[in-house]
């Protein structure tokens, strides 16, 4: 599985994204699409849980969870530290 | 708009020397505040509160051309409502909660053969359905949102309440209870982020005319924790949250007096709070923190209210 589908699984748990992941492009803003401020903490912690990373204090903002690949990215970058 | 400020060359917080008096102890020798035993709960003299009052009718006064309906709430509010609030996700650290003995006569007992031993006696107290409140506006939303969707031109809601957070602290604009005024705006985007305009630029005037030196920030609210860090960010990046700070403690940590917020449809959504044409209404706030303006003004102008400046004295009791 890669790491955007993934994220896609995660996101369909978020009440928000429910039965609708499908439908999502990598590039739709989530925030336009129903992503609010503590759906996305949720989103954050959900990642850091399946991935083992930790999100540092400069990608805790929306740019970082503001699409399935900024994430996708942000991600890719944290498992890469992690493994390095 | 990140910051305004007003001329702050002539600010000098320099009558605290080095192991002497705080500010606090002073507040405590002069008799305006009264000491409980506990960090950030004290008494307040007639002085003190002739201030608070007179702050307080300002603000009826600067905001009376409004016509906000007036509603009051006791400090406690309903814990189904508190929860339902959302409070709990953002500062669970904050909140504080009325338990009661709910225990039988050996219960009862017990807990007096406990206090008279020093153990803890609390063990048989039980969560009530009443919590302290956290801030002024949170009994109004689930009232508001019974009387259903709101007219095309919104509603405005003047409140005053005694606030409870758990916070102690020996900086005296850090009490954990306290009070504070408010006028809520709900209504479409437009209409309240109007209102928070007219009120940055209402609240800047009257602190102002108070003589106090003054900043206008983009902030954020406290949240808790590593999730905290990321609201707060959030909210930050959006502008959703201004204050109005003073130089009471220190220069170096400016104290909030004043804050003007935007919750976009936070407590819109969390309510099903409606516009007129059925989209989720959103609300906005001015807060004053009553006690921390009153703060602001003792330790700028002296802490003998008669040698105040007159235009100041004039400003607050005509």
């Amino acid at each position: 599985m890669t790491i955007a589908q993934d994220i896609r699984e995660i996101l369909g748990s978020n009440e928000a994204f429910a039965g609708k992941v499908d439908q999502l492009s990598d590039d739709d803003s989530l925030f336009d699409m129903g992503l609010d401020s503590f759906g996305s903490v949720q989103l954050m912690l959900a990642l850091e849980e399946r991935f083992n990373v930790e999100f540092p204090d400069e990608l805790l903002n929306r740019k970082s969870f503001s699409s399935i690949r900024a994430i996708s990215e942000a991600v890719s970058t944290l498992v890469k530290q992690e493994a390095a | 708009m990140d910051s305004i400020s007003s001329p702050q060359g002539d600010l000098i917080l320099d009558d605290e020397p080095e192991g002497g008096p705080t500010f606090l102890d002073r507040l405590f020798d002069h008799g305006l505040l009264i000491r409980t035993g506990v960090d950030g709960l004290y008494g307040r003299s007639g002085a003190f509160e002739s201030v608070v009052e007179a702050l307080d009718r300002l603000i009826s006064r600067l905001g009376a051309a409004d016509g906000a309906e007036v509603m009051r709430f006791p400090p406690g509010m309903s814990r189904p409502a508190f929860e339902r609030s959302g409070y709990l996700k953002g500062f669970p650290n904050l909140a504080g909660t009325i338990h009661s003995f709910c225990g039988d006569g050996a219960g009862h007992a017990e807990i007096l053969a406990c206090v008279e031993e020093g153990r803890d006696w609390t063990g048989q107290q039980e969560a009530t359905d009443v919590v302290l409140t956290p801030a002024a506006c949170y009994p109004l939303y689930p009232v508001a949102a019974a009387r259903g969707a709101l007219p095309a031109e919104g509603r405005l809601f003047d409140l005053q309440s005694y606030c409870f957070r758990r916070e102690p602290s020996l900086e005296p604009t850090r009490m954990q209870l306290f009070r504070m005024r408010e006028y809520v705006r709900m209504g479409s985007p437009e209409q309240v982020l109007a209102f928070r305009e007219s009120w940055l630029e209402r609240g800047t005037a009257m602190m102002r005319d108070l003589g106090l030196p003054l900043e206008i920030d983009v902030a954020n609210d406290p949240f808790f924790g590593r999730a905290g860090r990321m609201l707060a960010n959030n909210q930050r990046s959006q502008g959703l949250k201004f204050e109005l700070n003073v130089p009471v403690n220190s220069v170096e940590k400016p104290t909030a007096c004043l804050s003007f917020n935007y919750h976009q449809d936070h407590f819109g959504s969390t309510w099903e709070l409606q516009q007129a044409d059925g989209s989720v209404a959103h609300t906005a706030c001015v807060g004053f923190g009553l006690e921390r303006i009153t703060l602001a003004l003792l330790r700028h102008h002296g802490l003998d209210l008669a040698a105040w400046p007159e235009a100041v004295r004039t400003s607050l009791w005509g």
